[in-house]
């Protein structure tokens, strides 16, 4: 395969992997394991391969154009360095996959931890893969969203979820800093570019953006990496199953950070800034971390703070101006890789096998777990710095650095010192931790008899203890050529001569690292004893400063804050909402107005007035104003004076050349008002009589005038507004288009419908499928309808109709009502098909007149709705089934598909096509595919408009049923 | 023509903004059709106004001068929306009317603190 290939096969794998691990079943621990380990190692594999091609060669790219307008590419690129992170990533990933399948109970749901496992591998690789900084970030983000579902993996446990969601908290927002940081570097470089930036360096460091970049860059990076102060979540996330811990929170995750930090070594680093933000950062974390690591009584607590102070040390070295620091860092990243993962592990079976993680509850262990015991101890040593191991190697290079950098600044004066005391509190822990647990008397009262684990959970121990002895003992052989590569990739021309052997004679580091050592150990012999028996398990003079509750306490602060904010500025009352919204439009309106020096009176064009239309201007403005006046105690007449309101706009677009317009409108109104009756019934008496509190008059009073004022200033704007447009010259838009088009184009003189069904055909699918759902939310929330109890009582002329029918002999109960306008509901009623035909012929002409599917389908919905009025409900439906769902699902499923005729033509969606018929009696009549399309618009208005009226007028029958039920319930009981 | 349809839509909008302001939920309806009343009126004037000359070609379908017909296909379509948007309010109000007792746009009286709780459906 070429390389490019198997890069791209690298990176995509892990995600194929957690997609096709999700679909196994809850139980499939062997097949979910199985399938990740494979993954795992095909990928392993890939990269493998890709050696030859990195080595002494520059680097490999793939690329894929993204968003190519913003010159945003994906690139996965490898060099030395990525390789040797990925491998990483891969290997330990392997590794952990092994050890997770016997960690893991059996009523775990496994196949999940898997998916979140290979997903996160995936983003891990994109990071280091990634060359482009955008790209760099998404993965970046990702992540920290699948460690957030790692650590939460025991969701019901309280502190998991805690935990996740800090870690989910720091990061992210880390990660959002260097989303901006990146983009930063893009502006000051031009291009998103890993390549191109890396060979930017000079112009980064001299650009007036720098500073804010780093601070940004770094944010992201020290948040990952769990540097003071961000480092609190990091032993929080020790909440998640161990194997997680181990590789996300020691091995890889957090070594995210430490990786963009070395990527961006060439181009960032080297300025005071780096220095102090870096250096001291890593130098303070160091050193807590070590201080609050020896004190911790949980296994994993001392691992996660040790972490922590691994990971300050490797950023003190990137801070530090120096490339061998560079080749320190990169070479403990490995290291510390190797033998944190390791003891995870040890910790995790040590759990596994006893039932507890507790340093003061284990001792002994050593008689009943030797072979654990003793690769334990092999790390532990590995960790603390002991030679022939591999962390000797780093930590001398560490501490030679430390030596060396001394002189020009305060911190590299205080350095050496500092170096050594870190180191002899890594050796205390170390030293406690092996001593507490492994050695002493028996144990007692464990929750489990301890014994040797399945041999398989032993295997990725032994691997990684075997790479922590072979590159103790022959680095060259071992770790050389990778390193090399790596560093090269990195420091490029500057990469420095180093030496990897164990002895280097007698000089400054050596002696540093034996008092290191013997003073770790005399430490512990010193204040052991006191150091188990502190009660807080917090480290002494830090144990106050506890940065979770500092973080749970801002965090609460933020919410009340926000709270606070949201009842102070903010309303939940609708009033208050609309007359901000209304304000807001208006102050936008006149500041707009201001800023373009609108002319509202600019002489121009206007056609002649005539006093016609003045006088029904006249009337529909009473009738607006009048509905306005009646709309809160005369609910009937002010819906005839919007209904008269309605009929003026009418006859406004008649007499403006839109007859379309004028139909559907009149047609609409008729629906629109018949719906506003309909609801009338189930409102609350309102009486005019009944006083306002006195309290309340003066602010109902200044309310009013503000709401006036609001109303009448936005009235006027409209209005001038209009006038402004109206009286100036037409721009000579896409009307005309659409006018020459019509009919050559789509066989239709009328271009209103001609723009609806075919030009602009698939908006008008939009809004069919609006009206089909709106119909719907009507219909269902009518069905749990639960009228107020004031509005139950039958209506008061029904009431006297009925009782007038019960004094009287020979007429029953409701004779008076079925008797009421006879001869306009036999009218009525005999107008069914009369309105049929007139829908019917709306619709036909609509593609050449005034007309269409929608005026056609509110027709054909009058003469439904009419044959209710007449006849009452019961007797309609008795008669005739309408089963308006039905026509809603018909009509939209005929629109569809008369769009997606257009396919088997190899045309786009909804392409209409017309051609001429000509059918007996009636003539030559172009058929166009619109149509159809039409005939879909006019079933679904039909059903939609259809079902609201329905549904609503139904309430009425239904309250009624109920009262019959409840009678019959009473009747019931007393014949019992 | 242009002035008096002008102020004729603004009469319509400042009445419509007007009863959206009140109280009551009824009246927010019928302030709704209003102004969609007076939307619809001010979409159809930017295509200017023009007497006599439909967009509906001859029998010869020559292109003769006539009404802008963009801004008729906006409106059209609108009002069958604003008709199904009145509908969806006026059911909306139906019933939360049903659910808290009150026709106010809160779901509660002015002088009530807490709206009422809701009862289970029977």
């Amino acid at each position: 395969m070429p390389p490019q290939l198997l890069l791209a096969t690298a990176a995509l794998l892990p995600f194929l992997g957690s997609a096709a691990v999700i679909c196994l079943p809850g139980h499939a621990r062997n097949a979910a394991a199985l399938l990740a380990g494979l993954v795992m190692v095909a990928a392993l594999a890939c990269i493998g391969l890709l050696y030859p091609a990195v080595a002494g060669a520059d680097s490999i790219a793939w690329s894929l154009d993204w968003l190519p307008s913003l010159g945003v590419q994906i690139v996965l690129r490898l060099d030395g360095l990525s390789w040797l992170f990925a491998v990483l990533v891969l290997g330990i990933g392997a590794l952990v996959v092994l050890y997770a399948r016997y960690y893991m109970a059996a009523e775990d749901p496994v196949p999940r931890l898997f998916c979140y496992l290979l997903a996160f591998v995936g983003a891990m690789l994109g990071i280091v893969l990634s060359g482009n900084l955008i790209q760099l970030v998404v993965f970046w983000e990702l992540t920290s969203i699948v460690s957030f579902l790692l650590i939460g993996y025991w969701s019901d446990n309280a502190s998991a979820r805690d935990g996740a969601r800090m870690a989910l908290t720091i990061t992210a927002a880390g990660g959002l800093c260097l989303f901006v940081g990146m983009v930063l570097i893009g502006q000051i470089v031009g291009s998103y570019d890993l390549s191109v930036v890396l060979a930017s360096g000079d112009a980064i460091r001299s650009s007036p953006l720098y500073l804010p970049a780093l601070v940004l860059v770094l944010a992201g990076a020290l948040t990952k990496s769990a540097q003071f102060p961000f480092h609190i979540w990091l032993p929080r996330a020790m909440a998640a199953p161990t194997p997680i811990s181990a590789y996300l929170h020691s091995a890889t995750m957090v070594k995210a950070g430490i990786f963009l930090m070395i990527r961006f070594w060439p181009v960032l680093a080297g300025t005071e800034s780096w220095y102090w933000i870096v250096g001291t950062a890593g130098m303070v974390t160091m050193l807590v971390g070590a201080w609050s690591a020896i004190f911790q009584h949980d296994l994993k607590g001392l691992l996660a703070y040790s972490t922590i102070s691994h990971l300050g040390l490797i950023t003190l070295l990137l801070g530090l101006d120096s490339p061998l620091a560079v080749v320190a860092a990169i070479f403990h990243t490995v290291n510390h890789a190797t033998f944190k993962a390791s003891l995870f592990m040890a910790a995790g079976i040590i759990d596994h096998e006893t039932g507890t993680r507790d340093m003061r509850r284990l001792s002994g262990l050593w008689r009943a777990m030797p072979y654990t015991a003793t690769l334990a101890m092999v790390a532990a040593a590995a960790m603390a710095g002991v030679p022939l191991l591999n962390g000797f190697l780093s930590k001398e290079m560490f501490l030679a650095e430390a030596v060396d950098n001394a002189g020009d600044h305060l911190l590299n004066l205080a350095l050496p010192v500092l170096a050594t005391l870190a180191s002899a509190f890594t050796m205390l822990y170390s030293v406690r931790f092996i001593r507490q647990t492994f050695f002493g008397p028996a144990p007692h009262d464990l929750p489990h008899a301890p014994h040797e684990p399945v041999r398989w959970m032993r295997i990725p121990i032994e691997f990684l203890v075997f790479v922590c002895i072979a590159i103790g003992l022959v680095p060259n052989l071992t770790i050389g050529p990778v390193l090399a590569e790596a560093v090269r990739a990195v420091l490029g021309a500057r990469t420095p001569d180093y030496d990897l052997a164990i002895w280097h004679g007698f000089n400054a580091p050596l002696a540093l690292s034996v008092v290191a050592l013997l003073g770790g150990v005399a430490l512990y012999v010193a204040f052991g004893r006191r150091i188990n028996a502190n009660p807080r398990g917090g480290p002494w003079l830090m144990d106050r400063l506890d940065g979770g509750r500092l973080f749970e306490r801002a965090m609460t602060g933020l919410v009340t804050g926000a709270r606070g904010l949201e009842e102070h500025l903010g309303s939940e009352r609708l009033q208050v909402q609309l007359r901000i919204l209304f304000l807001t439009v208006l102050l936008a309106a006149v500041m707009a107005g201001a800023a373009r020096g609108l002319d509202l009176f600019a002489p121009g064009k206007s056609t002649d007035f005539d006093p016609a239309f003045a006088l029904m201007w006249l009337v529909g403005a009473a009738c607006a104003v009048g509905a306005a006046e009646r709309a809160k105690y005369h609910r009937l007449s002010a819906t005839i004076f919007v209904g008269g309101a309605g009929l003026v706009s009418c006859l406004t677009f008649l007499w403006l050349s839109a007859p379309d317009l004028a139909v559907t409108q009149i047609l609409v109104e008729i629906v629109t008002t018949v719906l506003l009756l309909l609801g009338l019934r189930w409102l609350p008496k309102r009486d005019a009589a009944i006083p306002a509190p006195a309290s309340e008059a003066a602010r109902a009073r200044r309310r009013r005038i503000i709401d006036l004022g609001i109303a009448g200033f936005a009235g006027l704007g409209l209005a001038g507004l209009a006038y402004a447009v109206m009286t100036r010259p037409a721009v000579d838009g896409i009307a005309r288009w659409f006018v020459e088009e019509a009919y050559p184009k789509a066989g239709g003189r009328n271009v209103v419908n001609v723009l609806l069904v075919d030009f602009r055909a698939f908006d008008t699918l939009g809004e069919i499928c609006v009206l089909g759902i709106v119909g719907l939310t009507v219909f269902a929330l009518l069905r749990r309808f639960r009228p107020a109890s004031d509005s139950l009582e039958r209506p008061r002329q029904q009431v006297s109709h009925d009782a007038y029918d019960a004094t009287r002999a020979g007429r029953s109960p409701g004779d008076t009502a079925a008797d009421a306008l006879l001869v306009p509901r036999v009218v009525m009623t005999w107008l069914f098909p009369f309105i049929v035909l007139l829908a019917l012929h709306l619709f036909l002409r609509g593609h050449d007149l005034p007309g269409g599917g929608f005026a056609g389908g509110i027709a054909l919905t009058i003469a439904f709705m009419l044959q209710y009025m007449a006849q009452g409900a019961e007797w309609v439906e008795a008669r005739l089934r309408i089963q308006p769902i039905a026509w809603i699902g018909i009509g939209l499923l005929i629109a569809v598909l008369a769009g997606a005729g257009s396919w088997l033509f190899g045309r786009p969606f909804l392409t209409a096509s017309f051609a001429y018929w000509e059918p007996p009696l009636l003539g030559k009549v172009p058929v166009a595919s619109a149509l159809l399309f039409d005939l879909g618009i006019m079933v679904l208005v039909v059903g939609a408009s259809a079902l609201m009226l329905v549904a609503l007028a139904h309430q009425s029958l239904r309250r009624t049923r109920s009262a019959e039920a409840e009678a019959e319930r009473v009747a019931e009981g007393e014949t019992a | 023509m242009e002035l008096v349809l002008s102020l004729g839509i603004g009469v319509f909008a400042a009445s419509g903004i007007w009863l959206m302001l009140r109280p009551r939920t009824f009246q927010v309806v019928l302030g709704i059709s209003l102004l969609s009343y007076a939307v619809n009126l001010f979409i159809f004037a930017m295509g200017r106004l023009t007497v006599g000359a439909p967009p509906v070609l001859g029998a010869a379908a020559e292109v003769v001068s006539v009404d802008d017909p963009v801004p008729q296909a906006l409106v059209l379509t609108a009002l069958v929306i604003g008709f199904a948007l009145t509908a969806l309010f006026l059911v909306v109000l139906l019933a939360a009317r049903g659910v808290t007792g009150s026709d106010h746009v809160d779901g509660r009286e002015p002088h009530q603190a807490e709206p009422r709780p809701e009862t289970p459906h029977p």
